[in-house]
């Protein structure tokens, strides 16, 4: 089953210079029990995606066209905010990348994991014990004296952990994970991204990982997502798209990555060019401008073409691209 | 924290565009009609003698506790006075004692915040005593201490005034100075050889003006408000000179029976004080937002 | 924290020794010494050094300070002039009755303040919020006395809907508290409009703050975010700007006291000068700085125990 089922999303911001086109007609699944990547530049459309589905978009933000199905049957789009917020807390859960800010700094962690059971007829002291036990799976020591301390009595990492076991607590079926380990450092990073594959396996949710790591994405996440200027430019499994992208935007994304380099570089490779401008979203391809395959045909917008399996690409040189690598 | 807001900007010229300004001052419904009072009280004190048809001392006993008339728009005191004249020659008072006293205040805030910012460190942290003691005085009872010792005059109430307003704007002036002594331009022209008081004068005072000037405006309703409260208390304004708070205290007096006397007193320092708050107000926001997390 | 609220408290003594300096020699430089203004114009010279003497203005300046000092600490702020007793029982029979005004004041502040300056962030940028934004600038603008007067005029003189003056029969408690209400509104009110802009301002920023986004992605209720989440850290700052007003709420409490003639410190120090009755003056004026004082490092300290974090970068 497809737990979330994007289909053709597109999210407008109106501002005072004019309309943002954050997201167009973006196409993406989140299979049961699957963990999704989504990788892409700061300013690419992640954090839109992610308020969207939560339903949290700013009151300049509107959903223009497109649907998104969870578990299969309600439209998160036409869902009202009373249906949304039964969803959110007890069947998506969410983890935000600030570890330091994303908890309430004068309320105990104790108070705090209460509060989101605050749907469940347990007694308090039962909420308390489920608490010290979510505390005790993402290896929180002494969970039981921890529960009363303040936020800022933990560390960067064990308040990621606390974030983690607050998302998990309602047993979700869907986690949203927004970069969860980008604030913390490269040992702690590793021991977030396996607790969380871990979990993941014992509570059997899915996963939407959104990071700008390629290394984590490949690591963790089984299918990945491409975005660019608010687009899915490239949608596949890891194996594949690590191996096989299909997208211009994409081979040059991996050719980026530090860790991937194969000989020492003087200077860390960059795409050419800069983001298009969403308030003035050029007609046709949106990689055009900085993509060295641009012909006539790019002049119009390519609609998502399969390219093997489920990898799917919105490039109209899908065909051309196999093999060379950018 | 609060200080920490007015520094970090680059120098810049505030004052150049005065018209841009008056006509976002004028679109703030707020604004204009804080102008509107202040133009009003400005013009009513600078031309009091002409608008006003009876000396603001002339007894006339004849006419003791007469209401709001024709002949006296907002009627007489207990000695016959024509309190419409006394309102006016009042205004002069207020709007110069808030001028003058801001201005000192101002002088004696940015010459002790210099030497705190620029002098050496125990200059500095005693200066940091000393205005923190000053603000630990509730300012009325100050100047009740005060007056006591020197009787009630008009020189008591300008002293009161300067301080307990030198210590705030030193502050600033102060947390500014040290913040540029280390900026770029301040360190080149100091490699230069330029000397402290060229520094001072040419690099550090024209940067940290700007705002202290902002906030010195939104000061002057308090000082209106002191002025015409130590009058009120018979602590400020000798009589027969006319002062809000004297007459307001006339009127107190006899608040039972002639009420046209306290409305002729508190009016005025209503649409006074409202008029430049809402004047500052709206000049803080247009010039420099950041000033108001002061708030 | 304990070693936070000693330092705090700690720096309070040196704050009101430097104050005590201060004010002994502002006694010291203004011509006019204390004795020869204690009797009047009238007296002989032979009655002025007898009362210097009396009051060691003969000795040495540091002498004079320094017994000045360590009486005061003995809490012996000197004598009464016109009746002989001790200064400070004087001035302690007087401040119950400020400190209820004082208290009173707070209230109202508190009662009216908090909820509008909620009100105002919630409805950011309508037209309820325009409007307690420009009634908050104008009863800040206003000076309190002319409140005080003028609600005595409205309420007290053409109303007659609460007592004009005095502070109630003594033992009554309900009496007490009806001719507490107009005085304490008067010195309140502005306080209203102080403490409405603050918790506007600090709600805006804290519905900001990345744990509301997170308490919203748990699906709270937007009624527990606003009131349980976000208010409990707006209000936070309300208790350090009262614990500055207190000062200005004490200059206020003099002008209430005067106009409403309740008993009170800022009654006594009006009619002490009047009789030149200098030693009550600068008792009152050092007993009121020392509560402005210790109320102030009180704010700090308590908001060092309710804000976590500020409590964390002291330990």
């Amino acid at each position: 089953m497809t737990i979330l089922d994007v289909k053709d999303l597109s999210v407008d911001f109106v501002t005072e210079t004019g309309t943002l086109q954050a997201l167009r007609k973006v196409n993406l699944a989140v299979p049961a029990n699957r963990i999704v990547g989504v990788v892409g530049e700061s300013g690419c459309g992640k954090s839109t995606l992610i308020n969207t589905v939560l339903g949290l978009l700013a009151e300049n933000g509107a959903v223009t066209s497109g649907e998104i199905l969870f578990e299969g049957q309600s439209d998160l789009v036409h869902l009202d905010a009373n249906g949304m917020r039964a969803l959110r807390g007890q069947k998506i859960a969410t983890v935000f990348q600030d570890p330091m800010g994303a908890l309430n700094p004068v309320l105990s962690v104790g108070r705090q994991m209460r509060d989101i059971q605050y749907r469940s007829a347990l007694s308090r002291k039962e909420k308390d014990a489920r608490s010290i036990e979510m505390l005790r799976k993402v290896r929180i020591p002494d969970p039981e004296r921890r529960l009363a301390q303040f936020p800022h009595e933990f560390s960067g990492g064990m308040k990621q952990r606390i974030a983690i076991a607050m998302a998990l607590l309602m047993q979700p079926s869907l986690l949203i994970a927004d970069e969860p380990t980008t604030a913390l450092d490269a040992t702690l990073e590793v021991a977030i991204i396996e607790l969380l594959k871990d979990l993941q396996q014992q509570i059997g949710c899915s996963v939407l990982f959104i990071s700008h790591h390629l290394g984590v994405i490949a690591e963790l996440c089984d299918d990945m997502i491409v975005m660019y200027a608010g687009e899915v430019v490239e949608h596949g499994s890891t194996r594949d798209i690590f191996h096989n992208a299909r997208h211009p935007y994409t081979k040059k994304l991996l050719a980026c990555d530090p860790a991937r380099l194969s000989r020492r570089e003087p200077q860390l490779p960059t795409i050419p060019g800069t983001l298009p401008d969403l308030r003035d979203r050029p007609k046709g391809c949106i990689f055009q401008a900085r993509c060295e395959f641009t012909d006539e045909a790019c002049a119009e917008m390519p609609p998502d073409i399969p390219v093997g399996g489920a990898h799917v690409t919105r490039c109209w040189h899908a065909g051309k691209t196999t093999g060379a690598r950018a | 924290m609060s200080d920490q807001a007015l520094v970090n900007q680059p120098p810049r010229r505030r004052f150049a565009a005065i018209g841009p300004i008056f006509r976002r001052i004028v679109r703030e419904p707020l604004g204009a009609f804080g102008l509107i009072l202040v133009v009003i009280v400005v013009f009513s004190a600078l031309f009091a003698d002409v608008i006003a048809s009876y000396p603001p001392t002339k007894l006339s006993p004849a006419e003791r506790f007469a209401p709001a008339s024709f002949q006296h728009l907002l009627g007489t005191d207990h000695l016959g006075r024509d309190l419409f004249s006394r309102v006016l020659h009042g205004g002069r008072i207020a709007l110069a004692i808030a001028l003058g006293a801001t201005g000192l205040s101002l002088a004696g805030g940015i010459l002790l915040g210099l030497i705190a910012g620029y002098g050496p460190r125990w200059l500095d942290n005693l200066l940091l005593l000393l205005f923190d003691a000053i603000k630990s005085f509730p300012t009325v009872m100050l100047a009740l201490a005060l007056v006591t010792l020197t009787g009630p005059s008009l020189l008591a109430v300008l002293a009161v005034v300067v301080l307990v307003n030198v210590p705030g704007y030193a502050r600033i002036i102060r947390t500014q100075t040290l913040v540029l002594k280390s900026a770029e331009h301040v360190m080149a022209a100091r490699s230069m050889g330029a000397g402290t008081a060229r520094i001072l004068a040419v690099h550090i005072l024209p940067n940290v003006i700007g705002p202290i000037l902002i906030l010195a405006s939104m000061d002057i309703p308090v000082v209106v408000a002191i002025e015409a409260g130590l009058s009120f208390l018979g602590l400020g304004v000798r009589p027969p000179l006319p002062s809000w708070g004297a007459i307001l205290n006339d009127g107190f007096v006899n608040i039972r029976d002639s009420y046209w006397i306290v409305v002729a007193g508190g009016v005025p320092i209503i649409l006074t004080t409202l008029g430049f708050t809402f004047l500052g107000e709206t000049l803080r926001d247009v010039f420099d937002p950041r000033l108001k997390r002061r708030q | 924290m304990l070693q936070y609220a000693l330092k705090r408290l700690g720096l309070s003594v040196v704050i009101v020794s430097v104050a005590m300096a201060m004010l002994f020699a502002m006694i010291y430089v203004i011509p006019g010494d204390p004795a020869s203004v204690a009797l009047g114009p009238r007296a002989t010279p032979e009655m002025v050094q007898a009362l210097r003497s009396r009051m060691g203005l003969d000795q040495p300046i540091w002498v004079q300070f320094a017994r000045f000092y360590f009486s005061a600490l003995r809490g012996d702020l000197g004598i009464e002039i016109l009746s002989g007793r001790p200064v400070l029982g004087v001035v302690f029979e007087q401040l119950p009755f400020t400190l209820a005004l004082i208290a009173g004041a707070i209230s109202w502040s508190v009662l009216l303040g908090i909820p509008l300056g909620c009100v105002a962030a919630i409805r950011r940028g309508g037209f309820v919020d325009r409007v307690i934004g420009v009634l908050s600038v104008a009863v800040i603008a206003v000076p309190s006395f002319v409140i005080a007067i003028y609600s005595l005029l409205i309420f007290a003189v053409a109303l007659q809907w609460l007592p004009a003056i005095g502070a109630g029969e003594p033992g009554n408690l309900g009496s007490q508290l009806k001719h507490l209400i107009l005085p304490s509104l008067a010195i309140g009110v502005g306080w209203v409009g102080y403490i409405a802009r603050m918790v506007r301002a600090s709600m805006l920023e804290t519905l900001e703050a990345s744990h509301i986004r997170t308490a919203r992605a748990f699906g709270l209720p937007e009624s527990r975010i606003t009131y349980s989440y976000a208010l409990r850290i707006a209000i936070l700052p309300t208790i350090t700007l009262l614990g500055v007003g207190v000062g200005t709420m004490v200059s206020s409490a003099v002008f209430a006291e005067i106009v409403f003639a309740r008993p009170g410190i800022g009654k006594l120090v009006y009619e002490a000068i009047s009789v030149r009755n200098y030693p009550v003056v600068t008792g009152a004026v050092l007993v009121t700085t020392v509560f402005f004082v210790v109320v102030n490092a009180f704010a700090d300290i308590i908001i060092a125990a309710l804000d976590p974090r500020v409590r964390s970068s002291f330990s």
